[in-house]
């Protein structure tokens, strides 16, 4: 059994896709930040049979949960500080997206005139469903993948 | 308040209603109107080449006593320079009173409308959203059936790409009674997102390959065209471009009050024998495209002919 120590300050993602948790990885911008991240990949799971796991060292502001939501709401979000859970955090859908994702139709103007930001904007709550604010091509999550 | 025309739901139904009024009043004392444009100025900024479009709205800003001025492709404007379309409609704003926007790019007109100090139309933006040809193919409607409601619509061709058509889906899909039958080749099918629209509001609506199976139904056909430009693979274009053509013999199917549209230009998809039918109101529905150009100008100005002609 792996064994991943404590954190003092941050979150804990879990109940991430099997697989996943490098996408979110790359599109919290975890890269780019200075913190301290395990990634936990295939975790045997009662509820989901595999699962990954996110553990991240950081200021506990500095998750941008709109993006977690577009991903999966389904994923669970445990804020840490001193080392205890002290929250968990509901994803709920954002009515827009911006500048995470990339509009991946060929027509759309995004494809050409590189500094406009990519927008996607909530169409079918119920589904989950984004359109680009410019084309309204339908987001495809399994571009994610 | 600045207003732009993007999509045709921009408009509320009653506006649209104010909107083909005030055009039938055009079409029917163009007179009256000849002058309300006196010293507006309209940018014709067409990326891509269109004979049509522009030349209707530049027929509509003429006979409203107004001036055009533009581009009529990417080649012979600024964007061959790289420039972006917003910095580009920044410039064009400082020119002109209104602009009407051609895009071979999908979301090319929102972009401009975003960074406008004018009015923006929307004169096609990809295979997305064609407004004015909406307006122009419900003004046709209004006129030709007498109502905007209560019948069934055939719509045949390329309805994947057709942008006429999926503008045209979403404008009727606010009106009551309207039964779609949608009549395309597999690969040139309606997309989903407008089957989700028909779903969400119980629009009843029906997809088949075949027109000789449906065309007795239908009050309305409104034939397109396969267009060559939104194809990346050659070899499809060829196999799909006649795969629907109609002619006489199948006109002799339909009902005798059907009437067909198409949004010009055709191609081989209606046989020239059917222009001398009654049913045939296509270059009918062109004369209709300039009246609700001029009606569009007005309004978007905020203008209308009492004030203009007492002023």
């Amino acid at each position: 059994m792996l064994n991943v120590g404590k954190i003092e300050e941050g979150f804990v993602l879990d109940h991430i896709k099997a697989g996943q948790a490098l996408t979110i990885y790359h599109h919290l911008g975890l890269d780019k930040m200075d913190c301290t991240v395990a990634m936990i990949m295939h975790a045997r799971s009662g509820k989901m049979g595999c699962k990954d796991i996110l553990k991240v060292e950081c200021d506990i502001n500095k998750l941008d949960m709109d993006v977690l939501a577009v991903i999966d709401t389904g994923i669970t979000v445990n804020v840490i500080k001193d080392g205890e859970i002290v929250e968990k955090k509901d994803l709920t859908l954002p009515k827009e997206i911006k500048g995470v994702f990339a509009c991946k139709n060929p027509r759309c103007i995004t494809s050409i005139e590189q500094e406009l930001p990519h927008v996607f904007f909530l169409a079918d709550e119920k589904k989950g469903l984004y359109r680009c604010r410019y084309c309204e091509e339908k987001f495809d999550k399994r571009q994610l993948d | 308040m600045l207003r732009h025309l993007l999509n045709p739901l921009d408009f509320t139904v009653e506006e649209l209603d104010e909107l083909f009024t005030l055009a039938e009043d055009i079409g029917n004392n163009q007179k009256k109107y000849a002058h309300v444009c006196d010293g507006k100025t309209l940018a014709t900024c067409f990326y891509e080449p269109s004979t049509r479009t522009r030349l209707s709205f530049e027929a509509a800003m003429y006979n409203l006593g107004g001036n055009v001025l533009g581009f009529s492709e990417a080649s012979s404007s600024s964007a061959a320079k790289g420039e972006s379309v917003a910095d580009t409609i920044r410039v064009i704003s400082c020119y002109a009173d209104i602009c009407a926007m051609r895009h071979p790019k999908e979301g090319a007109a929102f972009v401009a409308a975003a960074h406008s100090h004018i009015p923006v139309i929307n004169a096609g933006d990809g295979g997305h959203q064609h407004p004015t040809q909406t307006l122009t193919d419900l003004l046709t409607i209004r006129n030709l059936k007498g109502r905007l409601d209560d019948f069934t619509i055939g719509l045949c061709g390329d309805l994947k790409f057709g942008r006429t058509v999926h503008s045209l889906i979403n404008a009727l899909s606010r009106y009551n009674n309207i039964n779609f039958i949608f009549i395309s080749p597999e690969e040139l099918k309606v997309p989903d997102y407008i089957i989700e629209m028909l779903n969400v509001k119980g629009i009843s609506y029906k997809q088949v390959i075949n027109l000789e199976e449906v065309i007795g139904e239908l009050d309305i056909l409104y034939m397109t065209r396969v267009q060559r430009e939104r194809f990346f693979n050659e070899e499809d274009y060829v196999r799909l471009k006649d795969f629907y053509i109609l002619t006489k013999d199948k006109l002799n199917h339909a009902r005798k009050d059907m009437i067909v549209l198409h949004p010009l230009p055709r191609v081989n998809e209606i046989s020239v024998e059917v222009d001398d039918d009654p049913r045939a109101a296509y270059f009918k529905q062109a004369q209709f495209g300039v009246y609700v150009r001029m009606a569009l100008i007005m309004t978007l100005l905020g203008l209308n002919a009492e004030e203009e002609n007492n002023a």
